[in-house]
């Protein structure tokens, strides 16, 4: 009995190991990103909240605390503040089978890829939800927007995703990284590079970021799904945005540029010098290129059209990466280069 | 409780259901309006199907405002009717006035009223690219273009002492000749010393100087501006072939300005009708081939580059021509200062002038300018008294906000916003 209540409280622990960290990344990533953007955009950014503004996050968080929770009067009042935690719950479950380093995993499951598509796949009912309960038309074409687009590029990210299942020949995310050892060039965003691509646009759509931003296009439908939510509920809905983005970045590290292992491996003389760097660091660096990435776009392209957007998923993306998976499984089966062998 | 949104059902005559358009309250308040106007949109899904633009939330009658006060106190509402282009709008207004009195402007004040038309030509079209370019979702844009918009403010400032409503020409001239100095940037905890050395850089000699130099940094800027946009695929994409308006249309509608060149109609006031001084300056007008958005963003982006070579070509006159700034006419302009305290004639003109005001002769004129929207018009009729019997604007923006439903119906939602934004509109000159 006792035995069983202390893997409770030790499972327990590992998941606020991983949730309270996440929710300090996503408070920061809304610094960073309005820092680097300002940069970007020739202004400062915030600097007057403690030095250097970094108490600024601190200083917005508490802000959408205190604000009042407006429930519109048309409202569904159960969906409407069901919805907030229908987005936030999937876009923390997903990181109970992320390995941030050898070992390093809360649930090291064999169907990890599975998993992962299965939850990034839920998020899009809390938009539906959102958009639909909050009973305006903004919101409606919002969440009509969202569930047409995250839909159609779910599908292109699974073609993705199945590329590297055949390549790596396993579903548990630990074995996928541990398949890319060897150095730089044995990681699969080389055999696998269009696969990546189309991986990348897919994961900036799904998470509704610039230039795929339509379903909160502001300066057309305002801010889309969330535009009646106020207080906390926006806050969770940021939240799970930002957990979303970081949940993608860390994904494509993990499935393309090798995970926590060094890029230094197999070198002569770096591959020494940075041995003795945990493999976490490592991840968290691939992970924050990532995520500048994601800056990087969003403060120099405009947005797209919603009919663009469904024209480059379903005409570009899904056939890329039909064909690319076909020849994935063509390398798998001749056991070309280094990655099949 | 639980309300669902469909297309409204409605019956008609027969037993036939008929579904009806989806209607979307557009504005007055939404991010992508332009200040305060309001759509209804009718929608079928994404698609627009019909527009019912709602305007007037702006009114202020400054017409009607006009008739009540002497001719020279409605200069400062020129400003406010299109607040991004406030010289240009003043120019329109005392060029009115100058024509019914007859009075001469001397050749000094007319480059330096063409010189910040041309800035204020620059003004608007970085407002309107910024704007246009956040509306399609480019944000960057839009703060590149408020750094430069800050120094051309600058030179409003150092002019007139405000840095949007200057309120800066007058009857006979402009109220005072360029200045020697330019204010300069003080220190700042957030700024570097290095970076304050050299903001002040081309502020340390005179308003010219500074204006110079920012015409020499100009054309890098929208190099800047064009290289996130002009080739941009994502932007052609939202762009090209959106709001196509033929030059007959564009003729019929009563375009003017950058709609109506975008279109390839070669009609530019500045040209075909020059007032001031610029037939003596050099200077292309950039025409556009289908009269979309993409070729009235094109446009606009050559017009800044123009205006740049007219401000220059201004500069080098200014510099060797002094002179005198405002008519030697005492009746419409006040004497100054220092001669008003030792001559009887002086201070009866300026005890007449900022009481009663100055009389214009019976008759009407009409004054159009080349403003950056397009065709500013005063229709200014006097009676004989010291205020106007009927003051009529004829704004630029009007024509082209009319237009709105024959140009989006057919497009989709998000292509509403940027043909909104292309037509460069400023809601305190449409309903005035």
């Amino acid at each position: 009995m006792l035995e069983a209540w202390l893997t409770l409280i030790w499972i327990v622990i590992k998941i606020l190991l991983i949730i309270l960290p996440l929710m300090g990344a996503v408070a920061y990533l809304t610094l960073a990103e309005r820092k680097i953007i300002g940069r970007m955009q020739a202004r400062m950014g915030p600097n007057r909240a403690g030095l250097f503004g970094v108490l600024q996050p601190l200083a917005d968080g508490l802000k959408l605390l205190c604000k009042e929770i407006i429930l519109p009067s048309s409202a569904n009042r159960f969906l409407f503040i069901v919805s907030p935690i229908l987005v936030l719950a999937p876009a923390l479950a997903v990181w109970a089978v992320i390995p941030f380093s050898e070992g390093l995993v809360l649930a090291n499951i064999n169907a990890g890829v599975l998993y992962l598509l299965a939850m990034t796949s839920l998020g899009v009912y809390g938009i539906l939800i959102a958009g639909w309960s909050s009973n305006s038309k903004y919101a409606f074409y919002g969440s009509m927007r969202a569930a047409a687009q995250v839909i159609s590029y779910e599908i292109s990210m699974g073609f993705a995703l199945a590329g590297v299942l055949l390549a790596s020949g396993s579903m548990n995310l630990s074995q996928i990284v541990l398949r890319q050892a060897g150095g730089v060039w044995h990681w699969f965003v080389i055999p696998l590079f269009p696969l990546f691509f189309v991986y990348w646009v897919s994961a900036i759509a799904e998470t509704n970021r610039a230039p795929f931003d339509v379903a909160e296009g502001e300066s057309e439908i305002v801010a889309g799904f969330h535009v009646e939510y106020s207080g906390m509920g926006f806050a969770i809905f940021f939240l799970a945005e930002y957990a979303n983005m970081i949940f993608v970045s860390t994904l494509a590290v993990l499935l393309f540029f090798g995970g926590w292992l060094s890029p230094f491996e197999g070198i002569p003389i770096l591959g020494k010098w940075f041995a003795w760097m945990p493999g976490i660091i490592w991840l968290l660096a691939k992970i924050s290129l990532f995520l500048f990435l994601y800056l990087w776009l969003r403060a120099t392209f405009p947005r797209y059209r919603y009919d663009q957007i469904m024209r480059l998923g379903w005409k570009i993306l899904i056939p890329l990466s039909l064909l690319w998976v076909i020849v994935v499984a063509l390398f798998v089966y001749y056991h070309v280069g280094i990655w099949f062998a | 409780m639980t309300t669902v949104i469909v297309p409204r059902l409605t019956k008609e005559s027969g037993s036939m259901t008929q579904l009806k358009h989806y209607t979307l309250n557009f504005g007055p308040q939404h991010p992508a309006a332009h200040g305060v106007l309001r759509l209804i949109l009718e929608m079928d899904g994404e698609i627009i199907r019909g527009i019912d633009t709602h305007i007037g939330l702006l009114h202020r009658s400054t017409e009607k405002l006009a008739e009540s006060k002497l001719y020279n106190q409605s200069i400062s509402y020129m400003d406010r009717l299109d607040y991004v282009s406030m010289m240009c709008n003043e120019h329109a207004y005392v060029m009115a006035i100058e024509q019914l009195a007859k009075i001469d402007v001397p050749i000094r004040a007319r480059y330096i009223r063409v010189m910040f038309d041309e800035i204020t030509r620059i003004l608007n079209h970085l407002l309107w690219l910024g704007a246009h370019a956040i509306d399609i979702g480019a944000m960057s844009v839009f703060l590149y273009c408020f750094r430069e918009r800050e120094d051309l403010f600058d030179c409003y400032e150092a002019v007139s002492g405000a840095r949007m409503h200057a309120t800066y020409y007058r009857p006979g001239g402009v109220y005072r000749d360029l200045p020697d100095s330019m204010p300069q940037y003080r220190p700042s905890p957030y700024r570097s010393k290095k970076y304050l050395a050299s903001l002040n850089e081309a502020r340390s000699g005179s308003l010219l100087d500074f204006i110079e130099d920012f015409t020499r940094r100009f054309p890098a800027c929208v190099d800047q501006y064009e290289g996130l946009l002009t080739d941009n695929r994502i932007w052609k994409q939202r762009t090209v072939d959106i709001g196509v308006v033929s030059p007959d249309k564009a003729i019929a509608w009563g375009f003017t300005g950058p709609m109506l060149r975008g279109s390839g109609v070669a009609w530019d006031l500045r040209r075909k009708q020059p007032y001031e001084v610029y037939n003596q300056l050099d200077f292309k007008i950039p025409l556009g081939k289908n009269g979309d958005c993409y070729d009235r963003y094109l446009v606009r982006i050559a017009e800044m580059r123009e205006s740049n070579r007219i401000i220059q070509q201004c500069i080098r006159w200014l510099r060797e021509n002094p002179g005198s700034v405002l008519a030697n006419s005492h009746k419409v302009v006040p004497p100054k200062r220092a001669v008003m305290k030792e001559d009887m004639e002086a201070l009866i003109h300026h005890f007449k002038l900022f009481s009663e005001g100055y009389c214009l002769p019976k008759g009407e004129a009409y004054v159009a300018i080349e403003q950056p929207k397009g065709e500013f018009g005063i229709y200014l009729i006097s009676d004989g008294s010291n205020k106007p019997y009927r003051l009529k604007i004829r704004s630029a923006g009007f024509p082209h906000l009319a237009a709105l439903n024959q140009l989006c119906c057919g497009h989709m939602l998000a292509d509403v916003v940027a043909i909104l934004s292309s037509l460069d509109i400023v809601f305190g000159e449409v309903d005035r």
